[in-house]
């Protein structure tokens, strides 16, 4: 026995904890989630490996969608603001996200980054996640849809070596198909391999140089709008939307 | 490289439970982790390793397990094998990921001074 305070002996004691490492994130994710939804922004996570034309597609989208929609944007990279500077330049109200050494976006980044730039009055959010096909995959963000930009020239083998990232797509976007003439590109292996690791993928071919496909992704983006409005009626009653 | 990430949200954790506990020391962590879950084993050990000096767990083992990855039907719950489409052979329906995706806490050894 302890002479100071009188405690026994030391014992080992086993503690059932079943908690999910993420739980911090989840948490800010839904905090995320619930200021968009009662703002009616639709929140797009939006990844891909550096170079698929992440910012290209949203430059072309800002310029489809113009006096249409409103769109924001935050954008998240290990160094520079260039993305932001290019999204901002395209007339996107952008804010960046520059990590230093963290390979993803996580939900109190973005709930830090909301805090420097005018979203809740805009139609979508953008937030573009960094580069890269592994590490952003796990970390929810508090967004409506994920999106993963592949680009044409990355190889059709993609989804199959980096499946945890295209499990979680909502929708696979192809980007440069301005490209697939000077390509030998194989369609069925695509498809084949979006069907090994999504039990429903969804895929939307654009060129954001040509426009082609743009319509297709616009009115996929137009698609996340109904559902949204229709739980913030039945959420907040019909008059708090009318207010 | 968000092994990193994931160990120091294992350490806050540990915290809590071995402050709520009145801990004087954490003896082993058990942790699973599914092999669709996006984490690196050895990074996630190796990060581990170099993170945990200066904590409570500055001691305290690091166990590994691991679960299956399991895919099922939405509608029948059958098992969809691995390796082919992700679509139900009998339903047509598109499966749902039932295990393999977790990073999950599972227990903690803490070592307690019991008072008499």
């Amino acid at each position: 026995m302890c002479d100071v305070c009188g405690c026994g002996d030391p014992k080992l004691v086993p503690v059932d904890v079943h908690a999910r490492l993420l739980e911090h994130n989840d948490h800010g994710a839904a905090h995320n989630r619930e200021h968009f939804r009662r703002h009616s922004v639709v929140a797009i996570n939006l990844m891909g490996s550096p170079g698929a034309g992440k910012t290209a597609l949203l430059e072309a989208t800002a310029r489809r969608l113009r006096g249409f929609r409103q769109l924001t944007a935050l954008a998240g990279d290990l160094a520079t603001e260039r993305d932001a500077d290019r999204l901002r330049a395209a007339g996107i109200p952008s804010s960046a996200i520059t990590t230093g050494q963290a390979c993803h976006l996580d939900a109190d980044m973005v709930h830090r980054a909301l805090h420097h730039v005018e979203w809740p009055e805009a139609d979508y959010l953008f937030i573009e996640n960094v580069g890269n096909l592994v590490c952003p995959a796990i970390y929810d963000l508090g967004q409506e849809a994920n999106v993963v930009a592949l680009s044409v020239t990355e190889g059709e083998d993609k989804p199959l070596k980096y499946p945890v990232m295209f499990r979680h797509a909502d929708l696979v976007v192809l980007t440069k198909t301005d490209l697939l003439p000077v390509l030998d590109f194989d369609w069925a292996a695509l498809k084949d391999a979006l069907a090994r690791v999504i039990p429903a993928p969804r895929l939307i071919v654009v060129s954001a140089r040509s426009g082609e496909g743009m319509g297709a992704w616009v009115e996929w983006l137009e698609e996340r709008r109904v559902p949204l409005a229709a739980e913030c009626v039945s959420e907040w009653g019909k008059e708090d939307l009318d207010a | 490289m968000h092994e990193y990430a994931l160990i120091q949200a294992l350490l806050r954790q540990v915290e809590k439970e071995a402050h709520a506990h009145n801990a004087t020391a954490v003896h082993r962590l058990t942790v699973r982790i599914g092999p669709l879950a996006g984490v690196d084993r050895d990074l996630f050990v190796n990060a581990y390793l170099l993170s945990r000096p200066g904590t409570r767990c500055h001691d305290a083992e690091l166990v590994l397990t691991t679960e299956e990855v399991d895919w099922r039907c939405a509608v029948c719950n059958a098992a969809i094998p691995l390796g082919g489409a992700l679509v139900c052979p009998t339903c047509l329906f598109p499966a749902r990921l039932a295990g393999g995706d977790a990073i999950v806490l599972e227990r903690i050894e803490l070592e307690v001074f019991s008072h008499v």
